[in-house]
């Protein structure tokens, strides 16, 4: 499996780390409430087909959003978070 | 004066090695700083670098200092948002655009020289280091095996490594065992 | 019969001037550089070499090629021995020890070949029937016994020594199998100017050009081959991998090949046994051919019994005559192509059997049409062919039957990313669609296309799609002519006569047993499989997964393209696994970091301790100390009563810097950092975002916007990710940044109560109780060395921490060291370090093991009520903050020489020791010289309100059982008198 890093450009994916959906870019208001917090941190879908998630590129620090596909393992792109 | 004595971070560890037809050696990184742009100032870093004959670079890019003043200090990005100055400490006026930090003495320096060093290093390395894909000058982050990685070529068939200090005995096993792979095919000719 | 097996004049693929001795089953033989064993073995006139998997008959070499399913052997090699490697892949070296495999005594007398009489109960799925009762007898009794009656080779039982290699490599174009359609398609690409690898199986190029020699543009195939490979060989774009097979087509072109590196050399020197590659390619020509695939008949498993295809390799490369007399039995026009080109090699074609009844008829040889073969005799070697025609049963003397039931394109790697092929009537066999993988093309024989000329013009097709996906020009190419004749075939699978008819050699699966798992219910093509066990050999089923199927189809009415194909994945071939874990082995999966003061520490004697990558001194022995317990007693005294010295370089350092810093480090931490003063130091909290505690350390403030952060040893990695991610996904647009200065900075803890003295006799500028007090931090110069200093204790003791550029480390170490000695000290290792960081009550990650939080730790007074945090909603959750959770409390044994054991259960001081009265752990335990009694840490339900109670510890794992007395966790100077004077 290969990512392209926005930094680095393609590499192998013994470099990145995964960490999970995107949602975690999303954080609740500190008062949003259990609901809220427990979406944020623990519910999550399980999706047969696009999906997002969030990478680090271990070797220089950065990172990204990946979007692919479960199903057909494509990797459609990636973008830095900032 | 120090009062302590150096101990060099690839000292004791037999360097340099020579098989076939590849030499690695020592090549302490000497005094650098790593310069951190804070956010929107890459530009500014670029003005207060000037004085070197440099400039902050993009990423994969190694720069060196430009004309007589330049006395071999060298720029070379390391990183998002990073780059390691080499051979001259920071100037005036940067530390109010970057974050400085002196890590001339966290990373062991490596040269890694000969026809067989894209071999060598296809071994532990993961990255396409094909000429035509990382020409001479050209910078990476990765992995030497399980060690973190700074590569940057510098000549045709030479490329500059610097892992950990603390990791350069496994780094130059690690590169060892290569060579000598390399070598053992390189005799089947 | 010995001897007489080589064709004078035929083999260029051997050299006779080079002959090579080796052995099988301890019989000296000799063949030629460049024999496989197979063809060696064949030429010496051996025809068993093993017995089969479950009935242990005689068998002989099936195939030229990796498909082999019966010439599996042992190599010898000294101490070492390597099981089911294919005789008809190693190739022959001097000395080279052969062992056959399966059998007891031996391949002549095999005990167990009394299997075969009780085939009628060792069908399909036997043993799941036979041995249900009773239970228990499963795994005592019947499966040990199956295992040893039913195997392959053995291995040594030691550990593998030889040297494996991983390697990567980049191209445009990966070229996979360098026969007709390959070479066209490398050389194309080579010309255009591509970075093309072409990936071959075999140790030369051509494929099928070596077996079957046709003529190529009007050259012999082996002048055009030498032709294009000095032209592949001119371009420098163009790297030729032979004896390297593609195993594996995995995401975004990556693909897995495994090259044979020294196993067939004699004496391989510094080489590796096996490299295994993985290949990036942006497009790739699967180029693979295909495999020819026999005719289930009765008695079709007899050693003689071969694949058609294979007597033309034997006869050309290696100059092998497959038999005397040889039969062929096919059911397609390359079949009797075969035959013709056996006979012009001078091999006595016995009968051309074929059930098609329009076959040709006049040739050089007897032709059977609208024949079958029924059955065949011989014990240890074929020696007659029965042959059921129009006109009856006739018995033709033959010592050798080569099938052909037809091709199979080989497109296992298309499939290896869940794609299916379709059935192509044309030529009766799946073939592969474009797109299976991405960016992979199918051509020539692989695509299908079966004739010499089809392969050429295919592989042109092939390159030039790709170089246009590549953007590169297509350069003209014109291929060379050859034949093309049209291949015939009419789809025959199985001779229906009675008797065994084998489909899957390696597994002795035969067409009853795939009928019978049908009649049983297994009739999804995946359930037949499983139930059979055909295709699950180390050939996968390569030459019977198609013929089964087509079987398989057959008993349950279906056609063989709605029957479906099992699927395929990688690898195409075994691979190793020390070849997949190529550099993985001993130290090469976790690179050692090493002190600066390692090599000191070592001279000094000390037991190194591995604390994540890093090695650290357990303890540092002195002459007349019996044991660890000794020394460590004696070091934790040392600190406690003069001065002590320890490298705690291995924590995580990372410097903040920047005007939103502390604004940063407030929303790192639970408490706060941005009202830290400058040259004050703070005790920090991290926790996950989930509200648990990740990490804790000390936040110094150097400057206006200048932190330096430590982490603990085992998660600075993850308290760098976590930093970055933070500062990435929610304040990217601060003026923070961070960097790890955790290799720059040597840095050792000075501890004990002449503490300050030692240090004092190395600053260039003395320090007092006042000039740096606790939890203070200055830049120091050390013996002229700019340096930094942090009052800071973790032993509890009066203590400093010094740094100073790693280049110093070793001197400084051995300064202090040798200072600290001079005061009554020394140095102090791991241990010592642990008891007493346990007597004042200081977590590790022993306590922070990821489930605990600050409310746990008794220290929710870290979360800052002002300011929002990482974890801090999460963490005030009212699950997170129940008294019924473990709470962290001390253990005092009652007995003071009652040992305590990290990891053991607590319990109530009368209830029995069983899950439901499960109260709580211990985390941490040691000897406390100081308080002369074992110390624990531990979490307890409700703990911080049991203070007092005693408790049961019943280790059963390791067999203790002691009282406990439930207590404050700093057992030592609760007021930090020591560490503050």
């Amino acid at each position: 499996m290969r990512l392209t890093c926005p930094c680095c450009g393609p590499r192998d994916r013994r470099e990145f780390t995964y960490y999970g959906h995107e949602t975690f870019l999303h954080r609740p208001a500190p008062d949003a409430g259990g609901q809220a917090w427990d979406d944020y941190l623990h519910n999550r879908d399980n999706p047969a087909g696009p999906t997002r998630d969030l990478w680090y590129h271990d070797p220089c620090g950065t990172w990204l959003v990946v979007a692919r596909d479960t199903v057909t393992h494509a990797v459609e792109g990636s973008e830095a978070l900032a | 004066m120090a009062d302590l004595t150096v101990t060099e971070a690839t000292d004791g560890l037999g360097l340099p090695l020579a098989m076939g037809d590849c030499i690695l050696s020592a090549q302490a990184p000497g005094t650098a700083w790593l310069i951190a742009p804070y956010p929107g100032r890459r530009a500014a870093c670029s003005a207060a670098l000037a004085p070197l004959g440099l400039s902050f670079p993009a990423p994969g890019q190694g720069l060196a200092g430009q004309g007589l003043a330049a006395g071999g200090r060298r720029i070379v990005w390391a990183g998002r948002d990073q780059a390691f100055l080499f051979g001259a400490a920071p100037p005036e006026g940067l530390a109010e655009h970057a974050a400085l930090t002196d890590q001339s003495d966290g990373w062991a320096g490596l040269r890694l020289q000969g026809p067989d060093a894209e071999a060598v290093l296809a071994r532990l390395v993961p990255l396409d280091l094909r000429i035509g894909a990382f020409p001479e000058d050209h910078v990476a982050r990765s992995l030497l095996g399980h060690m973190p990685l700074l590569i940057q070529r510098t000549g045709p068939e030479t490329f500059a490594l610097m892992t950990y200090r603390s990791m350069a005995g496994s780094a130059v096993q690690e590169i060892g065992h290569a060579l000598k792979a390399v070598a053992a095919r390189r005799r089947l000719g | 019969m010995s001897g007489g097996w080589r064709i004078p004049g035929r083999g260029a693929g051997i050299d006779r001037q080079r002959p090579l001795r080796f052995r099988f089953d301890g019989r000296e033989m000799e063949g030629f550089a460049g024999d496989t064993l197979a063809s060696a073995l064949m030429a010496a006139g051996v025809r068993v070499v093993g017995r089969s998997f479950k009935y242990h008959r005689p068998r002989g070499v099936m195939t030229a090629g990796a498909e082999e399913p019966n010439a599996l052997v042992e190599i010898i090699e000294g101490a070492q021995q390597t099981p089911n490697t294919r005789a008809t892949v190693q190739e022959l070296y001097a000395g080279l020890q052969a062992r056959s495999q399966n059998r007891w005594p031996g391949l002549g007398f095999d005990a167990l070949a009394v299997n075969d009489f009780l085939h009628p109960f060792l069908g399909a799925g036997f043993y799941y029937k036979t041995f249900m009762w009773p239970r228990q007898f499963w795994e005592r009794v019947y499966e040990p016994i199956i295992r040893r009656a039913a195997g392959l080779g053995s291995l040594s039982g030691r550990t593998d020594e030889g040297a494996y290699e991983k390697a990567f490599a980049f191209c445009d174009l990966l070229v996979i199998g360098a026969g007709p359609a390959g070479l066209v398609a490398a050389l194309r690409a080579g010309r255009a100017g591509a970075d093309v690898i072409m990936a071959e199986a075999d140790t030369q190029p051509g494929g099928r050009l070596l077996a079957d020699l046709p003529e190529i543009g009007g050259q012999g195939a082996r002048d055009w081959l030498a032709g294009v490979q000095a032209e592949l060989a001119a371009l420098p774009n163009v790297r030729v991998m032979t004896r390297t097979t593609v195993t594996g087509a995995y995401d975004g072109g990556t693909y897995g090949a495994l090259e044979r590196v020294g196993l067939h050399r004699a004496d391989p020197g510094d080489l590796p046994r096996e490299c295994f590659w993985r290949i990036v390619a942006k497009r790739a020509v699967m180029a693979t051919g295909a495999l020819e695939r026999p005719i289930a008949h009765p008695g079709n498993d007899r050693p003689g019994v071969m694949l058609a295809s294979a007597m033309p390799a034997y006869v050309n490369r290696w100059g092998v005559a497959p038999g005397r007399r040889v039969a062929i039995f096919g059911n397609n026009d390359s079949a009797l192509a075969t035959a013709q080109a056996l006979t012009a090699a001078g091999v006595q074609i016995a009968a051309y059997i074929d059930p098609r009844p329009d076959v040709p008829a006049l040739q050089d040889f007897p032709v059977y049409r609208g024949a079958q073969v029924v059955g065949t005799r011989g014990r240890m070697g074929l020696h007659t062919v029965q042959v059921r025609h129009a006109d009856g049963v006739s018995e033709v003397p033959a010592d050798a039957l080569g099938l052909s039931g037809g091709w199979n394109p080989t497109l296992h790697l298309a499939c290896h990313m869940n794609g299916r092929p379709e059935w192509d009537a044309r030529i009766a066999a799946f073939v592969p669609r474009d797109g299976m993988v991405p960016g992979l093309t199918a051509a020539g024989a692989a695509a299908g296309g079966l004739s010499t000329a089809a392969c050429l013009t295919d592989g042109a097709r092939a390159a030039a799609t790709a170089l246009a996906d590549l953007g590169l020009p297509v350069p003209e190419m014109t291929p060379p002519g050859a034949e093309d004749a049209p291949y015939g075939i009419a789809p025959f699978w199985a001779v229906d006569a009675g008797g065994r008819a084998w489909l899957d050699f390696a597994n002795d699966v035969t067409t009853k047993d795939v009928a019978q798992a049908a009649r049983e219910g297994f009739a999804s093509v995946e359930h037949m499989k499983r139930y059979t066990t055909q295709g699950m050999a180390p050939d996968q089923g390569k030459n019977s997964n198609v013929a089964a199927l087509a079987v398989l189809a057959d008993a349950t009415g279906q056609s063989i393209p709605d029957t479906g194909t099992t699927t395929f994945r990688p690898p195409f071939v075994p691979v190793s696994i020390a070849a997949l874990g190529a550099g993985g082995r001993a130290k090469g999966f976790a690179p050692e970091r090493r002190l600066t003061s390692d090599a000191q520490s070592r001279a000094m004697g000390a037991p190194m301790i591995e604390a994540g990558l890093w090695y650290r001194p357990s303890y540092f022995p002195r002459v007349g100390e019996a044991t660890w317990r000794e020394a460590c007693d004696r070091e934790v005294a040392m600190v406690r009563g003069a001065v002590g010295v320890c490298d705690v370089s291995t924590l995580g350092k990372i410097d903040v810097q920047g005007p939103d810093a502390g604004r940063y480090l407030d929303f790192l931490y639970t408490n706060r950092m941005s009202s830290l003063k400058p040259g004050r130091i703070r005790y920090g909290l991290m926790l996950r975002e989930d509200g648990h505690v990740m990490d804790d350390g000390t936040c110094a403030r150097l400057g206006e916007g200048h932190f330096l952060v430590t982490t603990t040893t085992a998660a600075a990695g993850q308290v760098m990710r976590h930093m970055d991610f933070v500062q990435q996904a929610f304040c990217a647009d601060w003026a923070v940044r961070f960097a790890s200065v955790t290799e720059h900075w040597a840095q050792f803890a000075v501890a004990g109560p002449r503490a300050r003295d030692l240090l004092n006799t190395l600053l260039d500028q003395p320090v007092s109780a006042d000039s740096l007090p606790f939890m203070a931090c200055q830049p120091v110069t050390v013996a002229g060395v700019a340096g930094r200093l942090f009052r800071i204790s973790f032993s509890g003791a009066l203590g400093y921490e010094v740094a100073v550029p790693a280049r110093y480390g070793a001197a400084l170490f051995s300064r202090l060291v040798e200072g600290a000695e001079a005061l009554g000290g020394g140095a102090y290792g791991m241990e010592a370090l642990n008891v007493m960081r346990i007597e004042k009550g200081f977590i590790t990650h022993a306590e922070i093991d990821g489930r605990v939080t600050a409310f746990d730790l008794g220290v929710q007074r870290m979360l800052s009520a002002a300011k929002d945090c990482i974890g801090k909603p999460a963490s005030e959750r009212p699950g997170l903050m129940d008294d019924a959770r473990g709470q962290l409390v001390g253990l005092m044994s009652v007995d003071p020489a009652d040992r305590i054991d990290a990891g053991a259960p607590l319990y109530a001081a009368d209830a029995p020791a069983r899950a439901e009265n499960w109260q709580g752990h211990v985390t941490s335990a040691g000897y406390s010289p100081t308080l002369k009694g074992w110390l624990a840490l531990g979490f307890l339900s409700n703990g911080r309100a049991r203070h007092g109670e005693v408790l049961c510890i019943h280790d059963a794992l390791r067999g203790r059982k002691l009282m406990a007395r439930v207590c404050d966790p700093v057992f030592l100077d609760p007021e930090g008198r020591a560490m503050r004077g």
